[in-house]
């Protein structure tokens, strides 16, 4: 499989630059963090790799296929996921039902869809629930439905925007060992945006770390925590000197 | 007054109600528009078999043919009055909408007559047969067992079908849907198709009741339709089905217990129940998802 890749990417937004000149490559079987403070355009990146926001200037491709101005439809289709900071189900349809809406969105069969959604779902440990409504689930259960239906579409690349956001520590735990699971079975490639760094340093090996729309530092993840820059734009400049 | 009398009244008259509900609100349900020109694929079914009346076919062959083209009706108003101007506004749908509905109604009045025009029907809906010992129209057990059989394959249709799930799946979501890579138009679409069925069935059994049709004959299936799913809840397809139901149970309740001369005004006293139900529940009997913006 070819990697992902956004080359210089550019969004702006009324003038305003939400990215500047950002460039990524996520490979397969790779978990990559893309981390950053609030606003500093990572949720705008993942938007536009899977063509949510119109790009300005750059380009974003898979091997030789250009993604760039796709409809988020056709980037599915190309074998690129994504889940959403704020889930987002079919709330009156049964958890079965939605985590198959992305395999039927794929084409597979109503029955090879359904078998796929019950073994992932069984996989992330709400097999006893196949049959209630997304609307009934709790905040943590309802963040792995959203993944398991990402992963029922079998994506190449799987981009994940805070998939532990007001999870309890249990299910942060749970989250890890699945994701942590993710590449080696399936050969995928993951991107995790998160603010959660115990997650972040446990599952990624390479980081990547935005500030203001720019790419500030990116690399081994022991390189990129001991980076001046990266710190600074955490904790604000001037905080070494106090 | 006979209880089982009563009860095949409001079965039949529920049963059509309820195919009409659906018809609306399988629309609306995805593009959150109501179809005012959903009245217009009953007369167009109507004035196909009208058409075909002299043409010596078997009565189900013409039965077939107004179904058939009530389906091809419903994907044309997609084609012609939503897709243009679906991503434009809400307003420019409604007035499309409501301008293939006056120019289909004023192509019938122009081209065929503004007079009732017989539509044939088979001799079996003006016989009465005795049914637990109450004589009763053919026609009601016919509406009866088609709209069973009608219910039961939809709620199939929509339950086991790749189609049915990827359509309550757009109707909750439906940008969300088009993420997961279903595609939209298609949906869309087969919506509508499945709308002009729905129209064409209530059209055979709708006219089966008067034995003609008019330019203007959509009007008040239109208009019951509306009033079930709004009584029912505007966002749910069971909801529409309990709507036709409950609907069609206060009319034949009023039919029997009013007395003679108040009996015109019978429109007025449902309209007063249904009021009165929107004031208990203003978001319909059986509620939607909670999700509910337009795309």
């Amino acid at each position: 499989m070819a990697p992902l890749e956004a080359a210089s990417v550019t969004v702006e937004f009324a003038g305003l630059r939400a990215l500047d000149d950002v460039s990524l490559t996520l490979g397969p079987g790779e978990i990559l963090g893309l981390i950053g403070p609030n606003g500093s355009g990572k949720t705008t990146l993942v938007n536009a790799m899977t063509g949510q926001v119109p790009v300005a200037g750059g380009t974003i491709s898979l091997g030789d296929a250009v993604l760039t101005g796709r409809t988020p439809r056709e980037i599915a289709h190309a074998g690129v996921s994504r889940t959403f900071q704020i889930g987002r189900h079919f709330d009156n349809l049964t958890i079965l039902e939605n985590v198959a809406t992305a395999a039927l969105g794929k084409g597979a069969p109503v029955r090879v869809a359904l078998e796929r959604a019950t073994a992932l779902i069984e996989e992330f440990g709400l097999g006893r629930r196949l049959d209630d409504l997304a609307e009934v689930l709790s905040y943590g259960e309802k963040r792995r439905v959203e993944i398991a239906r990402a992963l029922a579409g079998e994506p190449h690349y799987l981009l994940l925007d805070e998939p532990a956001a007001g999870m309890n520590e249990e299910e942060t735990e749970s989250l890890i060992e699945i994701l942590a699971m993710l590449p080696k079975d399936r050969g995928l490639g993951l991107l995790i945006i998160d603010h959660d760094m115990g997650l972040i340093m446990r599952l990624c090996e390479r980081l990547h770390v935005l500030a203001s729309g720019r790419t500030i530092a990116e690399g081994d993840r022991r390189t990129v925590r001991d980076d001046p820059a990266v710190i600074e734009a955490y904790l604000g400049s001037g905080s070494g000197d106090a | 007054m006979n209880p089982v009398q009563f009860v095949l009244d409001v079965l039949s008259l529920g049963g059509a109600y309820a195919l009409m509900a659906l018809g609306l609100v399988i629309v609306y349900g995805i593009l959150r528009l109501v179809n005012f020109a959903y009245g217009e694929l009953i007369m167009v079914s109507g004035y196909t078999m009208f058409l075909v009346s002299g043409s010596g076919l078997p009565w189900l062959a013409m039965a077939g043919c107004g179904v058939i083209m009530a389906i091809a009706a419903g994907i044309a108003t997609d084609y012609l009055a939503f897709r243009p101007v679906r991503a434009k506004s809400v307003t420019a749908v409604l007035i499309t909408s409501f301008a293939f509905s006056t120019l289909l109604q004023n192509a019938a009045l122009l081209f065929i007559s503004p007079r009732p025009r017989a539509v044939p029907l088979p001799e079996l809906f003006s016989r009465t047969v005795e049914f637990a010992g109450v004589i009763t129209p053919v026609r009601n057990l016919i509406t009866i067992a088609v709209a069973v059989i009608m219910l039961g394959v939809f709620s199939w249709l929509m339950r086991s079908t790749a189609l049915g799930i990827a359509m309550r799946a757009a109707a909750t979501n439906f940008r969300m849907a088009r993420m997961m890579g279903i595609p939209a138009n298609l949906i869309i679409s087969a919506a509508f198709a499945i709308s002009g069925l729905l129209a064409g069935a209530v059209a055979i059994l709708w006219i089966g009741r008067i034995g003609t049709v008019v330019p203007g004959i959509g009007l008040q299936p239109l208009l019951i339709a509306f009033i079930a799913t709004v009584i029912g809840g505007m966002r749910s397809l069971p909801g529409a089905v309990v709507g036709g139901f409950l609907l069609a149970l206060i009319d034949t309740a009023l039919n029997y217990t009013l007395p003679q001369d108040l009996l015109k005004f019978r429109d007025a006293f449902t309209f007063s129940l249904v009021i009165l139900i929107l004031l208990w529940r203003p978001e319909g009997i059986v509620r939607g998802p909670a999700s509910g913006q337009r795309t």
